[in-house]
């Protein structure tokens, strides 16, 4: 039932909450909106259905949007999602018969903000309304990156019948994600990804609302990252220098490919430990492990000890917080073994002008906080393993990084404390996906309860 | 690739079950080396090699069959080979149409400069033997196709090599399992055990009971295997040396077999009502086996193996129990309580049914462990994991024929290179005569459906089932799980090379990744 709203002259939908009322009071067949994934927060339906024409259906920029055609996001989404709405739908031989016409479906969209050219951030509004009547769609957000949320609602809210013909029903949708941060992490360096699986992964991620690429890009066995200020680290550490490597187009090539679908990407280069690799192409970078008086030929995490260090670092991270634009960056620091530090008589030394004792967690904090500050100068914010909480507490609330939980066992507990120590957590723990078996079960990673630990 | 260190001992970075990660000095990196086997996978029994190495042009490659090979440019299998380098003579001195049960796999190569020369007693034998030609062949550093001087004696340990799919818990497309049965060959596997109907589904389109795929299938023309379907399979693995042996498993796992069978499945009771379930096949109509004798029939002409799997695993009795008419018949027969004894009456009657067809059978160990009486050339499949020692130990000292799957159950996931467990396995390791040892024809790899389709069969099922593949050809003492480690890192990569999405064993990479995505 279309109304005439006298303000903007578009046409809307009859106030659905009224008709809501009615239809909860008469109890008339009312379903919560079935095959969409994730479940929208606000939704309702009903059996009313409209057929949709793919020689007739039309994406429209509405007139009070701040987006309007040249919205390089919104104009490439439409292209998409009409092929995800319509498969197999080809613009034939056939003829366009005259009445087809006559039923078309315009599916508007405005946006508060215009936002086109950025990038999504980790405040990005990701809210969307979406209103589904006779002939026409209404969805409503504030950025564009919630546009593309509602699109991939409305993609999933079209159906075909058993003749193939694509229809949608009466349907009124508020929604918006519960967490801001909601990221895959893919591995680059135990397995060299060709582009085109990122990108596929991508992709996928788009249909389920995920907004979080972090992409661990390094790590031990290869560093297939090739820095223009260091092109020494991949053309030593990747697993072979021109085929398993991701030159700047190749990130470029990602970076943009997520942004077009609303999905930010993350870096993340770890360290201090995690960098056999990198010790290949950086010498005296990693710390010389020694046997008895001599070093071994083996080499540890990265050494705290050298001023070279962290102008390496510096100089690296420059490069990539530009080549990365989002304004988070990871910085791994997990799993340092401190073997190899004790090992090394300089290193010792170090600890003592420093006054840390033998207390090796010391040394790591204060190689965290070295690198956190670089990044803080480079306007980036940090995110940081859990170690790097659980070592030093106090040093973590000085630097307001984000606590990243993957340990098992009791991982609320974990996200209790940092979140209590006044910090901002993501939780990965419970859904380490690469570890399955003995036979899928997808329950156990839905039934996690981000929440559910004491406290405010 | 250089690597550091060869422990075979996973990296664990972060580990979220269990509270701890274990540390590791990070220097422990497991990039594969290269064995003084190269890639060969399954080893050979008898291996010469050489430092003298020659180089392969694709200009100058010929087959050629020998003068006195009995097989010439019509034998099929011959042709159709789509090596980069397929050149070699060879003679064999039998041209065989059907691959037998067991025999013919042996071959002798021997490489040398201008000629190699490759003999098999049978064709199937010098397929083998082109397979490991092929992965003789290397790259060296300049891009040149060489290989070494090489003289090599093979036979396979075990007979009975073979792979399970289910196509019922899933419907599997054409092209993946041809694709399956092509990297079958690529690990000198020889037997499909086509599991192709279940509980869940009833895909095989029966001429003469078309109704079963009719109503029994996911779909009834999306979701089936026509006869056309069927034979293009036997026929692509036939030319591989690879026999197909069908299961129809019964009386239980046929709950779509009722669907387009009416009175085939037992109706349950609740109390003294119908409850509108059903059970397994009905054992006391005789209208039960009208139907087995026509429908077997059917499948040992659609079928040429000398065999068919008959199932008869998992018989579940509530539904029998609850069935008055049962309980009359129980009574009647003299069976008391113990709903074995029909289970035996039905197989009874069913491998009588079968033997008139001429075909052996298999059957899994439940047959053989409710006493059963089966033919002497019965095939016992051994699947229950457990007791299976002792299990090995009953059916070759009951003199049958025995197949081993009961620790290759590849549909079980579990993080890590579990492909070593696989690998370890000794099938001989169980107490008993050497009579009772040779009765034992070899085993095979499960990939049971319920978690599998064709999104995800391939990286599943290989390279782990390589695993098995060398446990079951190569010699007992072929144990070496170091040198395996990097035959096997070689030979998947060899596998992505060839388009097949085999999954990786550990941290490192292929020259040529797969593409597919």
């Amino acid at each position: 039932m279309r109304v005439m709203d006298s303000v903007s002259g578009r046409y809307t939908c009859l106030n659905m909450n009224y008709l809501l009322l009615i239809m909860i009071h008469i109890g008339v067949g009312l379903h919560a909106v079935g095959g969409v994934w994730p479940m929208p927060q606000i939704s309702a339906s009903s059996p009313e259905q409209y057929p949709l024409n793919p020689e007739a259906f039309y994406f429209e920029y509405g007139r009070q949007s701040e987006a309007q055609p040249g919205c390089s996001v919104l104009d490439a989404a439409f292209k998409r999602y009409f092929s995800l709405i319509f498969p197999d739908y080809f613009p034939g031989a056939n003829v366009r018969l005259q009445f087809s016409v006559n039923r078309p479906f315009t599916l508007e969209v405005s946006v508060d903000h215009d936002g086109c050219d950025g990038y999504p951030s980790q405040e990005s509004s990701e809210r969307y309304n979406l209103s589904v009547c006779a002939g026409q769609a209404s969805l409503k957000a504030e950025t564009v990156w919630g546009a593309l949320r509602g699109l991939e609602t409305f993609s999933q809210l079209v159906y075909q019948d058993d003749f193939g013909s694509f229809f949608v029903n009466k349907t009124d949708i508020e929604d918006f994600p519960r967490f801001q941060f909601r990221g895959i992490l893919l591995d680059t360096s135990r397995h060299y990804l060709p582009v085109q699986a990122i990108l596929k992964t991508l992709d996928a991620m788009a249909y389920s609302k995920f907004n979080v690429f972090h992409w661990h890009i390094v790590d031990d066995p290869s560093f297939p990252y090739q820095s223009q200020t260091f092109p020494d680290l991949s053309a030593k550490g990747a697993f072979h220098p021109m085929t398993h490597i991701y030159t700047q187009t190749d990130v470029q090539r990602v970076i943009s490919y997520a942004r077009l679908r609303g999905i930010r990407v993350l870096p993340e280069f770890d360290s201090p430990g995690h960098t056999q690799s990198w010790g290949k192409g950086q010498s005296d970078l990693l710390t010389p492990c020694y046997k008895g008086g001599t070093p071994s030929g083996a080499f540890g995490p990265v050494n705290p000890t050298l001023p070279s260090t962290y102008q390496f670092i510096a100089r690296l991270f420059k490069e990539v917080s530009s080549v990365f634009p989002d304004s988070y960056i990871h910085l791994g620091g997990d799993e340092v073994n401190f073997f190899c530090w004790k090992s090394n008589p300089d290193v010792r030394a170090f600890m003592q002008k420093m006054g840390f004792g033998t207390d090796f967690t010391k040394l790591e904090a204060f190689y965290m906080e070295s690198i956190v500050n670089i990044t803080s100068t480079l306007n980036k914010t940090a995110i940081v393993w859990q170690d790097v909480f659980d070592y030093h507490e106090r040093f973590q609330r000085r630097l307001q990084s984000v606590v990243e939980v993957w340990r098992g066992g009791c991982y609320l507990c974990e996200v209790r404390k940092a979140t209590k120590a006044g910090l901002r957590v993501i939780l990965a723990a419970p859904w380490y996906l690469d570890q399955p078996g003995p036979t899928h079960n997808w329950t156990p990673y839905y039934t996690v309860w981000p929440l559910a630990f004491k406290d405010s | 690739p250089r690597s550091t260190h060869s422990s075979i001992h996973p990296q664990r970075r972060r580990a979220s079950e269990g509270g701890t990660t274990s540390w590791h000095l990070s220097n422990y990196q497991l990039v594969a080396q290269s064995s003084r086997y190269g890639s060969l996978w399954p080893l050979p029994q008898k291996v010469q090699l050489s430092d003298v190495s020659f180089k392969l042009t694709t200009s100058s490659f010929r087959i050629v069959d020998a003068k006195e090979s009995s097989a010439g440019p019509s034998c099929k299998h011959l042709t159709f080979l789509n090596f980069s380098c397929h050149c070699v003579i060879f003679s064999t001195s039998t041209f065989v149409l059907w691959a037998t049960s067991f025999e013919g796999n042996e071959y002798e190569l021997t490489v040398n400069q201008p000629f190699a020369v490759l003999k098999a007693p049978k064709v199937w034998g010098a397929l083998h033997g082109l397979e490991t030609f092929s992965q003789l062949v290397y790259k060296d550093e300049f891009g040149t196709k060489n290989i070494n001087q090489t003289t090599i004696s093979d036979f396979p340990r075990f007979a009975h090599r073979g792979i399970l799919l289910d196509s019922s818990r899933h419907f599997l497309p054409i092209k993946v399992i041809l694709a399956n049965l092509e990297t079958m060959a690529m690990n000198k596997f020889n037997v499909f055990h086509w599991h192709i109907v279940d509980d869940q589904s009833f895909p095989y389109l029966s001429r003469t009971f078309p109704q079963l795929s009719q109503k029994g299938a996911y779909h009834p023309y999306t979701h089936v295997y026509t006869p056309a379907d069927v034979k293009m399979v036997i026929e692509f693995a036939r030319l591989r040396g690879i026999r197909v042996v069908p299961e129809y498993d019964t009386p239980g796992h046929t709950q779509s077999w009722g669907k387009g069978q009416a009175d085939l499945l037992t109706p349950c009771y609740a109390g003294s009502k119908p409850s509108g379930a059903f059970g397994p096949v009905n054992p006391i109509l005789n209208t039960t086996y009208d139907f087995m004798t026509q429908f077997f029939k059917e499948i040992s002409t659609v079928f040429p193996d000398a065999y068919i799997h008959l199932g008869g695993d998992e018989v579940d009795f509530t539904c029998w129990k609850s069935n008055p008419d049962i309980q009359k018949f129980m009574e009647q027969q003299g069976f008391g309580q113990d709903y074995s004894k029909l289970e035996s009456f039905y197989i009874q009657k069913l491998l009588n049914i079968v033997s008139t067809t001429n075909k052996g059978y298999m059957i899994w160990q439940e047959v053989f462990d409710n006493g059963v009486k089966l033919k002497p050339d019965t095939v016992v499949h051994v699947w229950i994991g457990g007791a299976t020692d002792e299990e090995m130990h009953k059916v070759t000292g009951a003199g049958y024929t025995t197949i081993l799957s009961a620790p290759w159950y590849l549909d079980y996931i579990s993080y890590g290179q579990d492909w070593q467990k696989y690998y370890k396995v000794e099938p001989l390791s169980f107490n008993g005569t050497e009579e009772q040892k040779k009765l034992v024809i070899g085993g095979e790899a499960c990939l049971w459906g319920e978690y599998v389709d064709a999104t995800n069969l391939t990286p599943r099922l290989w390279p782990r089932a390589s695993a098995v593949a060398e446990r079951l050809w190569s010699a007992k003492d072929v144990t070496d799980i170091s040198d395996a480690f990097n035959r096997l890192s070689a030979h998947r990569c060899r596998m992505v090379e060839r388009d097949i999405p085999a999954e990786p064993l550990f941290s490192s990479y292929c020259p040529h990744e797969y593409k597919g995505v």
